[in-house]
């Protein structure tokens, strides 16, 4: 007693003796970006950074709600024309004028930077900008393209003058690091800190902090104890281990919201003999995940609660579909599926396997939050309901290279893989079109359709959505695909990830879907 | 000498060489980067312009001539991750690490020495059993561990010490370091400290074998037997001849800790190379990852030659000769 007492006293005149709050902040993020330069790698830390500096013509809030940023406003005046008009009176931190141009040379600029490991032309291809008037802008596609808005807010727009000659070295020392965001870049240590300050001309709402530090401290620990120390004021991705410790400590506050990302089980529907599937003893067997019955035994075979609370530690949401509620395209209609072992087992012997047959998951493990004990817990629930499941799990370096392409001919190695997927986009069309829609390179559908499901219906229905401008009939569109692919287990959902943002008392932080840890996100009680 | 040294020197190429073509081709078999780096919204043809531009459609043989052809240029290729060369990001890294090592090495001879000998000349007493308890400790217990314990200790609970990350830098005689700064050493303590550990342990357990093994020597009996001095025995006489081993020991040592110091640097978030080669190793930044390795093998033969020098300075009896070293 008499010793939390002193270290409650201590902490007590540690807090007493630090200066009252400045305007600076402090934020420890759980990895880094690799870039200043908005356009190099679409990442989500480097969005996020990009984010202080630089402004998008729209803006996603904490929702993957669009709002107006650099655009005030935005409709289609012709199947193949979207016209932007832009605001007026914004000034990029050099004092230069923002205007039509800057758009147009950002649009050229996005999808062609040297050595990207990961450019913007996903959002940036088959749309062409062109500059009407100084503050009116006209996207050109060439097909109906109703995703428009979403695709636009995703490209960061750079200063005409100093930002679209400029090579990513430039951006990095500062000297092209130009935005009109609410945050003027200062310095840049990689490994280190990032260091900005307020943009005193900023035309939206200004920031409360004058100056941000963010520091990358990727192991979670370490980060945990930088927030207890007072060293940094915030820190992002909070280990769910760490939750029930923090809550009870007066000195942190936490921040939760649901992620937009869904982790989610895919099996092989393409290959009669698959690799990872045996009958019993380890003979071959014809493909049982190819019937509906099995795929819905396995989802009636997974405790979803269990996960949540047990491997989670309460800090995740359960899954009946690809995004939580909330977001555009949505289905009101799908609850996640109910735990029913003997459903299972009754629908498993139903289909012709009574006692089951020999499955192995793989999964990455340092890949999503605590992967490697959900694909545990899933192999455990499959083998008491007679599919005899093993587990293996392997550094996402490997992983994901094996479960794109690590079979013959470049196509999937695993027959019952764990993965995720984020909605960057922040609607359903994304993972609709990249997981569950057939995988055609032509077309640039399914990705990432790792079980190759196909269903020629579902792609007709998801071709209609993906040209419907009017947005109340897409997102009926939308949900009426998910409905069906779930329907049809095209994919096992398990739960939303939630994210935890630590701050220090007295601050708190506006949970975003998106992950990103924003400054402006930072207030104070 | 010079035959010595440019012999030394000729089987440090070959060592490099075969280290690329290992590395090189190692961390090819690992798997594809752009499957990570990539965002997941991109589509196929999206991927493959991604793969040609990386130039990682090739075949591997191809891939490891252009490298090779880059080398003899000073070029080690760009970075997947930075699109930066990998020299220059390695170099930038590099201060840090150094600093580290060298304050960690420090600590080392001054802590571990002194502590070694007075257990070596004072065996039967509670100290000097209770130095070489704890150095068992400072062996056995995990680096990671201890790491966060002190953070614990001394930024958590005490508050003296900040918990993470490199202090402020200043530029002194043309080098700019956070040794040089009040905040640059507080941050550097801790780190330097946990990674000093093992190698105080080390220390201290060398000496005291030394000096026990040592006093028994005739050498020793002579001197004493002279007349001389205790402290002149011990500090000329005896510290001569149990150096030779622990400068080896140390020389190796300071490899490890310039190349190797990954878990502390991860674990206090230091901007050094460490960090740099876990993080390039797990996302497959492979031009980084050679780079560093040819970097880090150059290191340790110029180590060791070091070392060698310093046998024949510290014992006359060595002379530097093909030894088959």
């Amino acid at each position: 007693m008499t010793y939390r007492l002193t270290i409650g006293a201590v902490l007590a005149s540690a807090m007493l003796a630090s200066p009252a709050w400045s305007e600076e902040l402090t934020i420890g993020l759980g990895s880094e970006a690799t870039a200043i330069d908005p356009h190099f790698h679409n990442l989500g830390p480097n969005n996020a950074l990009a984010r202080h500096i630089f402004d998008r013509l729209i803006l996603q809030n904490e929702l993957q709600q669009l709002e107006p940023g650099l655009a005030v406003s935005w409709e289609p005046v012709d199947d193949l024309t979207w016209e932007f008009k832009l605001r007026e009176g914004v000034k990029f931190h050099d004092g230069s004028d923002f205007t039509a141009d800057d758009v147009v040379c950002t649009w050229d600029r996005a999808p062609n930077v040297p050595n990207s490991p990961s450019s913007f032309a996903t959002y940036t291809k088959g749309k062409t900008a062109v500059k009407i008037d100084d503050y009116t802008v006209h996207f050109k596609t060439e097909a109906p393209y109703p995703l428009m808005a979403n695709d636009v807010s995703t490209v960061t727009i750079v200063s005409d003058e100093v930002g679209c000659e400029a090579t990513t070295a430039e951006y990095n020392d500062g000297t092209a690091a130009v935005g009109t965001g609410p945050f003027k870049f200062v310095s840049y240590k990689p490994g280190d800190a990032i260091v900005v300050e307020r943009n005193e001309d900023y035309w939206g709402e200004k920031p409360i902090w004058t100056s941000v530090t963010f520091k990358p401290i990727k192991s979670a620990p370490a980060r945990v104890a930088a927030l207890l120390a007072g060293d940094v004021d915030v820190i992002a991705a909070v280990p769910t281990t760490d939750v029930a410790t923090l809550e009870k400590n007066e000195d942190v506050s936490l921040s939760q919201g649901a992620s937009n990302r869904v982790i989610y089980l895919h099996l092989d529907h393409d290959r009669s003999d698959s690799p990872f599937v045996k009958a019993n003893g380890g003979g071959a067997i014809e493909n049982p995940l190819q019937k509906l019955e099995v795929r819905k035994a396995i989802s009636m075979a997974i405790n979803r609660d269990a996960i949540v609370d047990r491997v989670m530690e309460g800090i995740a949401i359960k899954a009946g579909q690809l995004l939580p509620d909330g977001f555009f395209g949505v289905s009101d209609k799908l609850e996640p599926v109910e735990y029913d072992p003997e459903g299972a087992r009754a629908l498993l012997a139903g289909a012709g396997y009574p006692d089951g047959f020999e499955l192995t998951i793989h999964g990455p493990n340092d890949r999503y939050i605590n992967d490697a004990k959900i694909a545990e817990a899933i192999g455990q629930m499959l083998s008491r309901v007679g599919i005899k499941t093993q587990v293996e799990t392997m550094p996402r370096s490997v992983y994901f290279g094996r479960a794109s392409k690590g079979g013959p001919n470049d196509t999937p190695e695993f027959s019952f893989i764990l993965v995720g997927w984020g909605a960057g986009s922040g609607e359903a069309s994304s993972p609709l079109k990249s997981l569950i829609g057939t995988h055609n390179p032509d077309k640039g559908w399914g990705s990432s359709n790792r079980g190759r499901y196909s269903n020629a219906e579902f792609d007709a229905l998801l071709d209609t959505a993906l040209s419907t401008v009017d947005d109340a009939e897409r997102q009926a569109l939308l949900a009426q695909a998910t409905e069906m692919a779930i329907e049809d287990v095209a994919i096992i959902p398990t739960h939303y990830q939630v994210n935890t943002w630590g701050t220090r008392k007295g601050l708190n932080y506006v949970a975003r879907t998106d992950e990103y840890t924003l400054a402006i996100g930072v207030g104070k009680e | 000498m010079t035959a010595f040294i440019i012999r030394r020197l000729l089987q440090a190429a070959l060592v490099v060489f075969l280290m690329s073509v290992i590395v090189f081709f190692g961390v090819n078999v690992i798997g594809d980067p752009v499957d990570m780096l990539i965002s997941p919204d991109a589509d196929q043809a999206e991927i493959a312009r991604t793969i040609q531009a990386l130039g990682l459609d090739r075949p591997i043989g191809e891939q490891y001539l252009h490298f090779l052809k880059g080398v003899a240029t000073g070029d080690f290729g760009k970075s997947f991750i930075f699109g930066e060369p990998a020299l220059k990001l390695i170099l930038h890294h590099m201060p840090a690490t150094v600093e580290l090592a060298l304050v960690s090495l420090l600590m080392a001879i001054l802590l571990g020495i002194p502590l070694g000998l007075y257990a070596g000349l004072y065996p039967d007493r509670k100290v000097s059993k209770g130095i070489i308890a704890g150095s068992i400790l400072g062996f056995s217990l995990p680096t990671f561990w201890v790491g966060l314990m002190l953070i614990m200790l001394f930024a958590v609970v005490l508050g003296w010490l900040p918990s993470t990350g490199r202090g402020d830098t200043a530029v002194f005689l043309g080098i700019e370091s956070s040794l040089w700064t009040r905040d640059g050493l507080s941050h550097l303590f801790l780190p330097a400290l946990n990674l000093a550990l093992t190698n105080i342990s080390l220390v201290i357990r060398l000496t005291r074998a030394g000096v026990r093994e040592a006093m028994h020597q005739d050498y020793i009996k002579f001197a004493r037997a002279k007349g001389l001095s205790e402290s002149r025995v011990v500090s000329v006489h005896l510290m001569k001849n149990i150096l030779i081993p622990i400068v080896t020991v140390l020389g190796l040592e300071f490899g490890g800790l310039l190349a190797f110091s990954v878990v502390t640097e991860s674990i206090f978030a230091w901007p050094g190379m460490g960090k740099l080669l876990i993080d390039s190793l797990l996302q497959l930044d492979r031009p980084v990852v050679v780079a560093y390795l040819m970097i880090i093998v150059l290191f340790f033969v110029v180590i060791n030659l070091v070392v060698d020098i310093l046998y024949s300075v510290l014992d006359p009896r060595v002379r530097l000769k093909d030894q088959g070293a």
